[in-house]
């Protein structure tokens, strides 16, 4: 089966910050992303876990979206102006996909 | 007063928090699913809403709620000024993490105030059906003063990017939503919405508050398991003292409104409780300088345990004294 190359970003922000990316997310075109809760994790801060929790702010989550290069520097761009001060990180990795026209 | 502390302490609800804090700190694997917490915490703040709308609804609303709205508006908007002063002058907490976590002791605990009215339901003491609206009041304005206190310090994402949006994501928090929603139904239904759901949010209640409260402890515990090198000696001092003085501040407030004794009560529990859901997460969008691990070690960790057990029965006490 034939592939294509693509950029496949992924980001992990605190809950509270979701709405803010993927607002940003939509306003570079990006045509899709998914969302995955993490459920622990250790930092600079130390442990975390999501276990028992009804506050959002000790809740991390990860957004997942996959872009052609062309647009792999604006949409990074657009992301960071939100998440460049707060806990997390970005990856950026080279990806296949079979369907080329959905990103 | 001895004897009240004494039955707080030898409650279900008292009890079952200590169990959870222990196995947190006993690093059991006793746990409540998120899912689970999250469906607790909107059961017993539907139920405590609810119940506050019938309250109104058979009694009608006076003169005394706008009063006691007023007066909470106001306790949050100070409060963050001293306790920013205070943790200046006595910690090493940096400007940004002061106000941070002023902000946190200036609003208020939606979990602590289910744990005083269900104290107050538990020792057959009444309060106003409205401190539901009061609790929504003071939700905010902390958080308002401690951005203008860290505007000096931090270019912060909330003057750049969205503080209108910021600031409706507090206001409609889902916390408040569902508290005061539930307080609309129950003021518009009345009697006959009561005697329908009696058995679920009235009859139920202390057992889910229960469960509850067991979550609590297990996520204490666990933040005090994770977070106790934030606990420097004056930091965990001011998340003992700050909520004494809340208390002494809304006590001074509530005398001359002439609040009932429970009203009195929850309204002292209230400037004595430190936030826990809505300010932390307006704190990281707003100051993402700040570390988050700080504030709610000590909300959490220090002064909702130092409440459960101490503080209520205190604030209980005292109301009883003061209050008409």
């Amino acid at each position: 089966m034939q592939t294509h190359p693509k950029k496949r970003i992924e980001i992990v922000t605190e809950m509270p910050m979701l709405r803010r990316i993927t607002a940003r997310l939509d306003e570079a075109g990006v045509t899709g992303w998914s969302v995955v809760p993490i459920l622990a994790g250790h930092g600079q801060s130390g442990d975390w876990t999501a276990e028992g929790q009804i506050s959002a702010t000790r809740q991390m989550v990860m957004l997942i979206s996959i872009v052609d290069a062309a647009r792999l520097d604006a949409v990074l761009d657009a992301v960071f102006a939100v998440v460049s001060t707060h806990i997390g990180f970005v990856t950026v990795s080279d990806v296949a996909v079979v369907r080329p026209e959905k990103f | 007063m001895i004897d009240l502390a004494l039955q707080n302490l030898l409650s279900p609800m008292v009890l079952f928090f200590v169990l959870g804090l222990g196995a947190a700190l006993a690093r059991s694997d006793l746990s409540v699913p998120e899912a689970v917490a999250k469906l607790l915490a909107l059961y017993l703040l539907m139920s405590i809403g609810f119940r506050g709308g019938v309250e109104v609804a058979h009694h009608g609303l006076t003169g005394q709620l706008v009063a006691a709205i007023a007066a909470g508006v106001l306790l949050s908007f100070t409060m963050p000024l001293i306790a920013y002063g205070l943790l200046r002058a006595t910690s090493r907490l940096d400007p940004v993490n002061a106000a941070a976590v002023a902000a946190h002791y200036g609003s208020i605990s939606a979990v602590t105030f289910v744990a005083v009215t269900g104290m107050l339901s538990q020792l057959a003491i009444a309060y106003d059906g409205y401190m539901v609206a009061v609790a929504a009041a003071m939700e905010t304005p902390a958080i308002v003063t401690a951005l203008m206190i860290a505007r000096r310090y931090v270019k912060s994402d909330a003057e750049t990017v969205e503080r209108g949006q910021m600031m409706r994501e507090v206001l409609f928090n889902g916390s408040i939503v569902i508290l005061l929603g539930a307080f609309a139904i129950g003021a518009i239904t009345g009697t006959r919405g009561a005697t329908l759901l009696k058995p679920f949010l009235i009859d139920a209640f202390p057992g889910f508050l229960c469960l509850f409260l067991l979550d609590m402890g297990l996520v204490a515990g666990r933040g005090l398991a994770q977070g106790r090198r934030y606990l420097s000696v004056p930091v965990t001092a001011f998340a003992i003292v700050m909520p004494l003085i809340g208390a002494t501040l809304a006590a001074a407030l509530a005398v001359p409104i002439g609040l009932s004794p429970g009203s009195t009560a929850v309204l002292i529990t209230l400037a004595a409780s430190a936030s826990y859901i809505a300010v932390p997460a307006a704190m990281r969008l707003a100051l993402p300088q700040a570390n988050p691990a700080i504030a709610l070690t000590l909300s959490l960790g220090v002064t909702f345990p130092f409440n459960l057990v101490f503080g209520i029965p205190l604030y209980i006490a005292v109301a009883g004294r003061i209050a008409s």
